[in-house]
């Protein structure tokens, strides 16, 4: 791209795409806008009449609200904890030369390909089923008594299924990050005196810092958006003890059928999710463009 | 001090043997160059001395002491890698700081050393500058710089000039030869470049598929190659080698003769038709064919002799200057 008609060339190719994706995203984000500002309920069979912020106030008073954003709050960082801190450990380890690498990579790399709701279904009923589960049957061959998960520790419980989905994604990216690693800087290091634990703060850590940046932002992207692992497991409850944002929409529009409600929740998961991307990207971003 | 000695050292990479058995004397402050094709076993045995890698048989002894299982951070040598190995998220200071941070030192001192490192190699300007941000001599002297704050017993260096143009390779060779007069430590430097084996080195060890060739002084390597390898490595442009009928008349299976041991004239026992000649002002090197000896022959001659392509040259060699080799490419004395 450096001459000016090579630049301008890449524009008009690329423009059909852009304007496709444009109309993609600003036609349903018109009409949530739209619907977000009308007395609109399903059940209300007629007219639906302008609202003003109406729909905003409600939704905003309801104290499942501030729940909701609590657990979405705890659901990311949660999980962001979990499969950086694991990745980054499960990449150290894949990365050092052993018997069948090959093997154990695709294993590893596995939970990333299993649907959401397939994923939730065989944790919730081969796992974490106090009576059937594997869990429930060590607790009780060891003569405990049985962890209900869902019951007890319903947002533990999504952190951890989620978080297996994710971690094989937060390995790879660091695995791959990690191998680019120059060694003779490992072995610069070790030359000059460094132990395995300095090695890793101050040569492995500083060179996974972009790669650690692009997997939180990614993970925060769709993290925020949890649905049907919740959906499948919890229902969002007991209670509004698994309800996030994400649920709370749905919740609102197709268990209660207030589009109005729903689309007002959802312009405001939006705004939340762009001040959160913008927040990253101030505190983490000087690492992209390093 | 920085007395290092190889006894009986081998390394095998699984079933390949890269290294037969070597013994190596290394003597406290001397310039050691290990020179030889690429692919020899150089940068192997320089890991082998810095313990990047284990031996697999024989020992290392560092100052009389048996360093053979010391662990690489614990035998006092410092090493500049070939890709310099800089620390990128670093700044200058912090990766000339590093070895001294990682021994725990006072900030005071560890300020002092670097600054006066700084000094010394030029880098003060450049001192809070990145890596990325310096020209390959700059980084270059940061590498070095990192390597002398620890004040090891002795400096390894891989190829470390290998990446810069020619002008500035001159300059940092001088460099390097000037920063090992003043430091008087023991340096174990790798290259391929016989210019530089033949300019820095106090001792060359000329290395050929992992065996030592020979050890010696540049000017000892190059009066009396112990074979027709080491003849044939040092010195430039190549000696030439002559077989047969020639050689035969001087009692040995080949002669060699240096191109620089030729006079050109009109007259002299070797006649030939001129080819190529390649002319750097202070000297010309002349191709010569159809001398019935060996094809090409090079002589030097100096820059402004005038022969010119095809011209009949008539050439005589210096008798006390022919080095003799048997069969099996051994000196014959
Ligand atoms: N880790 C390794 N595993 C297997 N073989 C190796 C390994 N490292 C080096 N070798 C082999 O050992 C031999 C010597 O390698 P080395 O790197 O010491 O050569 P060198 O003399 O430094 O060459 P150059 O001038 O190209 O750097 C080569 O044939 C190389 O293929
Ligand atoms: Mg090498």
């Amino acid at each position: 791209m450096a001459t000016k008609a090579s630049r301008s060339a890449a524009r008009l190719m690329i423009s059909p795409a852009v304007l496709l994706l444009l109309g993609w995203m600003l036609v349903p984000l018109c009409l949530t806008l739209y619907f977000s500002f009308l007395r609109y309920n399903l059940l209300q069979i007629g007219a639906t009449p302008f609202a003003g912020w109406e729909n905003y106030y409600w939704f905003v008073t309801d104290p499942s609200f501030k729940a909701a954003i609590q657990n979405t709050l705890v659901l990311v960082g949660g999980v962001l904890a979990i499969t950086t801190i694991g990745g980054l450990f499960a990449a150290i380890l894949l990365d050092r030369p052993m018997f069948g690498t090959g093997i154990i990579r695709i294993m590893v790399i596995a939970p990333f390909f299993v649907m959401p709701t397939v994923s939730a279904l065989v944790w919730k009923n081969m796992f974490m089923n106090p009576v059937n589960g594997i869990f429930g049957r060590i607790a009780t061959s060891l003569g405990f008594q049985p962890v209900d998960f869902f019951g007890q520790i319903p947002l533990a419980s999504i952190i951890i299924i989620v978080s297996w989905t994710w971690l094989p994604f937060a390995t790879l990216i660091l695995l791959t990050a990690l191998q680019s690693l120059d060694q003779e800087q490992l072995e610069a290091a070790e030359m000059d005196g460094a132990g395995w634990w300095s090695r890793f703060w101050f040569i492995m850590l500083p060179h996974l810092a972009r790669a650690i940046t692009v997997v939180i932002l990614i993970q925060t992207i769709f993290l925020l958006s949890i649905f049907a692992e919740i959906l499948v497991t919890t229902n969002g409850g007991p209670g509004t003890a698994t309800t996030n944002l994400t649920y709370l929409i749905y919740v609102s529009s197709l268990l209660q059928f207030d589009v109005g409600m729903g689309s007002a929740g959802g312009v405001i998961a939006i705004i939340l999710a762009n001040i959160v991307a913008i927040f990253l990207m101030r505190m983490i971003g000087k690492n992209l463009d390093a | 001090m920085g007395q290092i000695q190889l006894k009986q050292v081998s390394k095998s990479f699984g079933d390949v043997e890269v290294i037969p058995p070597l013994d190596l004397q290394i003597e406290d402050g001397e310039f050691v160059v290990f020179v030889g094709p690429s692919g020899c076993g150089k940068s192997t045995l320089l890991r082998l001395i810095a313990g990047l890698e284990d031996v697999t048989s024989g020992s290392i002894d560092i100052d009389g002491d048996d360093a053979t299982a010391v662990p690489p951070a614990k035998r006092g040598l410092a090493m500049v890698f070939q890709s310099y190995a800089l620390y990128p998220h670093m700044s200058v200071r912090k990766n000339i700081a590093f070895p001294l941070k990682m021994a725990k030192m006072d900030k005071s001192e560890v300020d002092k050393r670097v600054a006066n490192a700084a000094s010394v190699l030029n880098l003060t300007d450049y001192i809070d500058r990145r890596p990325s941000q310096l020209s390959g001599g700059q980084r270059q002297r940061v590498a070095i710089g990192r390597a002398i704050v620890r004040e090891p017993a002795a400096f390894l260096f891989d190829e470390p000039l290998s990446n810069l143009d020619a002008a500035l390779r001159v300059g940092m060779r001088l460099e390097i030869s000037e920063l090992h007069k003043r430091l008087d430590t023991t340096m174990i430097y790798v290259t391929h470049d016989q210019v530089e084996a033949m300019t820095m080195a106090d001792k060359i060890v000329v290395l050929q598929a992992g065996v030592i060739e020979q050890v010696g002084s540049p000017l000892d390597l190059y009066r009396t190659p112990r074979n027709k390898f080491v003849a044939g490595f040092i010195g430039s442009p190549k000696m030439n080698f002559i077989e047969g009928a020639e050689g035969q008349k001087h009692g040995a299976h080949a002669i060699g003769i240096r191109p620089e041991h030729i006079d050109v004239g009109n007259s002299g026992p070797w006649k030939g038709v001129v080819g190529v000649a390649e002319h750097l002002g202070s000297d010309t090197f002349f191709h010569i064919h159809d001398t019935g000896l060996a094809d090409p022959l090079t002589v030097r001659a100096s820059g402004e002799v005038a022969f010119s392509y095809g011209d009949t040259i008539h050439l005589t060699p210096r008798e006390d200057r022919i080095h003799k080799f048997d069969e099996r490419g051994i000196r014959i004395a």
